[in-house]
């Protein structure tokens, strides 16, 4: 037997290398991903300053140029692909926060153009800030109430916000509209609700805000 | 730094066992490979000599399936005065014994009634019965070639060798269950195969193992043990350093299980049998003197299997805890699946488990397609799938049983 002792050694080091192989494979492409969402999110926000200047170059008579809704998609996107890395490397990876501060941000700038574009051009349309915290019970659900809002009603903007992210503008924004420390917590147009909102609760709310056109393009069958 | 959840840990350890045990394979593969080349060209010489040798023959309510094993047990290339059979009738309740009457006159058939007592009660009466210097059995609903024994016999050349393994197949398989069990008793003979060469066999099978009268002699008949005297045989003789060999072209076909219920109580009683002739052997694990089956083919076998239960386990509880969610889901929103057409490479699930367990697929098909090769099937065919997609899923049934079986200490059926 003891001939064979550095068999069983060999066959330990082999294994070994095989997993650092797997590790280092898996590493290579969780890094491309989170190079291949940058990169997503330096195009959105090109886009975000092209249509930021279109806005201020214009100002009034860009009302009818301004289309939200195709960068709405994007951000969107952009967001999914984010949770799912979040999923996969865990959301202490420095690389994902890193990633979630950027697309914060780009959700600001978007909420804000919205806010202004909404007020120089008199047009309806809802925004919903989300904001909510990673241990948070209720948020998972109140996540597939704003899924099935963003389906259903195109006019509708969602803006989701990790409240314990540690970015000023989020800091500042927090404090500007005061919202407390128990998540769920939402701004529906500037106004503050606190818990968590079925899809009737919030319905109540932004059906009577939203333009016409909107709700005709939704199927609802409720679940009582 | 976030810390490995239990989960991770569990399933990151099964995964290292499972490659350690098949790269362990795979180099003995490989180091063996001129050894291999070399059984398999002087496969068909001529034997040396033909020792005298009985097959013995147990039945218990078989009837006409006898007739086929009878066949080809006669029609086999050794010379008729060197071997005979001896047919052993368990104490069966039809007409069995009437039936087997008509072997009565042919010179190579001995037949015998007694009292029910079991198998093992009825080969070692065989054994008792003759005077042959080799003995096997083969089960009523077995088969061999004409090949089978001559091949085996050469083994026997080497006067340290006490018994030959051969090489199992399913005889035509029909229901998809019995084509998952001949895919699988295809790797079986690879695995067996490398097993010999670390004289680490643990379980001499039922159907035509071929053992040297001496050892008998030497260490005693076959015992009950948990109804799987083949496994307590080969533990019996490896704790008395008796050397085991395998002989991968000695072919013999057994009807698998049609059935998922048949297959479940056979594999049931097969780990069970097993689990319970370690413990009663435990004395051997991780001693040097007992050589790669201390070390390697007791601890992986059993480790196995807990691994199996631990990632099933895992398993079934991340299903429900989806299908709760999905459920909840549709209490909240009603039933509006999200669809979400991103084509983006981002979605491909890129975790280390992934990629190890690209390559323990792909050796797994190693030894899958090298047993095909040695045991010469043609190397791929589409009940490969059936087997990779369908035994994982059902083999956890019977390993879950058995274990519990023997936690719990209870006693299997036979049939």
């Amino acid at each position: 037997m003891n001939k064979d002792i550095p068999k069983y050694i060999i066959t330990f080091i082999i294994t070994a290398l095989l997993f650092i192989t797997a590790f280092y494979l898996s590493n290579y492409f969780n890094n491309k991903k989170t190079a291949d969402i940058k990169a997503t999110a330096d195009k959105i926000s090109i886009d975000l300053l092209s249509s930021e200047t279109q806005f201020d170059i214009l100002k009034q008579s860009s009302c009818n140029q301004l289309d939200g809704s195709i960068l709405a998609d994007e951000l969107d996107a952009l967001g999914d692909k984010l949770n799912y890395m979040e999923s996969q490397v865990g959301s202490t990876n420095s690389e994902v926060i890193q990633l979630k501060k950027y697309y914060s941000i780009l959700q600001i700038k978007d909420y804000l153009l919205m806010s202004n574009y909404g007020k120089e051009c008199h047009t309806k349309s809802v925004s919903i800030v989300y904001f909510y915290t990673n241990d948070c019970q209720d948020c998972k659900n109140q996540g597939y109430v704003l899924t099935y809002l963003r389906d259903t009603y195109p006019g509708l903007r969602t803006y989701s916000f990790d409240y314990n992210l540690n970015l000023s503008a989020l800091e500042t924004l927090i404090s500007l509209y005061k919202v407390p420390n128990k998540m769920p917590a939402f701004l529906i147009n500037n106004k503050l609700y606190n818990g968590f909102m079925s899809t009737e609760d919030i319905e109540k709310i932004i059906k009577p805000l939203l333009p016409p056109t909107a709700t005709t393009t939704a199927t609802t069958t409720k679940v009582k | 730094m976030e810390y490995p959840s239990f989960q991770s840990i569990l399933i990151y350890s099964s995964l290292f066992l499972a490659t350690y045990f098949e790269v362990f394979l795979i180099m003995t593969l490989l180091g063996n490979s001129k050894k291999l080349r070399l059984e398999n060209t002087s496969m068909d010489d001529e034997p040396t000599s033909f020792p005298t040798a009985t097959i013995v023959v147990p039945c218990f309510n078989e009837e006409s399936t006898v007739d086929g094993t009878i066949d080809s047990l006669l029609s086999m290339n050794y010379p008729r005065d060197k071997f005979n059979v001896i047919i052993v009738d368990d104490g069966s309740t039809d007409k069995t014994w009437q039936y087997i009457q008509k072997y009565a006159n042919n010179p190579q058939i001995e037949i015998y009634k007694k009292e029910n007592g079991g198998k093992y009660t009825a080969l070692n009466y065989g054994i008792q019965q003759s005077k042959a210097d080799l003995i096997g059995c083969l089960d009523a609903d077995s088969y061999v070639d004409k090949d089978t024994l001559r091949r085996i016999v050469r083994y026997f050349t080497d006067p340290k060798v006490m018994a030959v393994t051969p090489a199992i197949k399913i005889f035509k398989p029909k229901s998809i269950i019995q084509y998952l069990q001949y895919i699988e008793y295809q790797l079986g003979i690879m695995i067996k195969k490398l097993f010999s060469y670390l004289n680490a066999i643990h379980v001499t099978p039922g159907p035509f193992t071929i053992f040297r009268r001496s050892i008998f002699e030497k260490i005693g008949l076959f015992r009950h043990a948990h109804n799987t005297e083949d496994m307590e045989m080969a533990m019996r003789m490896q704790i008395n350093h008796l050397k085991i060999e395998n002989c991968h072209k000695a072919f013999v076909y057994t009807v698998g299980p049609s059935t998922l219920k048949t297959l479940y109580k056979q594999r049931v009683r097969w780990t069970h049998g097993f689990l319970e002739n370690t413990i009663d052997y435990k004395s051997i694990l991780f001693k040097k003197e007992y050589g790669h089956i201390a070390f390697f083919t007791l601890p992986f076998s059993v480790v196995s299997l807990m691994s199996v239960i631990s990632v099933v386990c895992l398993t079934i509880w991340s299903i429900f805890k989806s299908i709760y969610d999905f459920i909840i889901r549709i209490i909240i929103v009603g039933f509006h699946p999200h669809f979400h057409f991103d084509l983006s490479f981002i979605y491909i699930n890129t975790r280390t488990s992934i990629f190890v367990g690209i390559v323990l697929f792909s050796m797994t098909m190693i030894l899958l397609l090298n047993g095909r090769k040695i045991s010469e099937e043609k190397m791929l065919s589409k009940e490969i799938l059936y087997f990779l997609i369908i035994y994982p899923l059902i083999a956890p049934l019977w390993i879950i049983k058995s274990v519990y079986n023997t936690i719990f200490s209870k006693k299997t059926s036979w049939r």
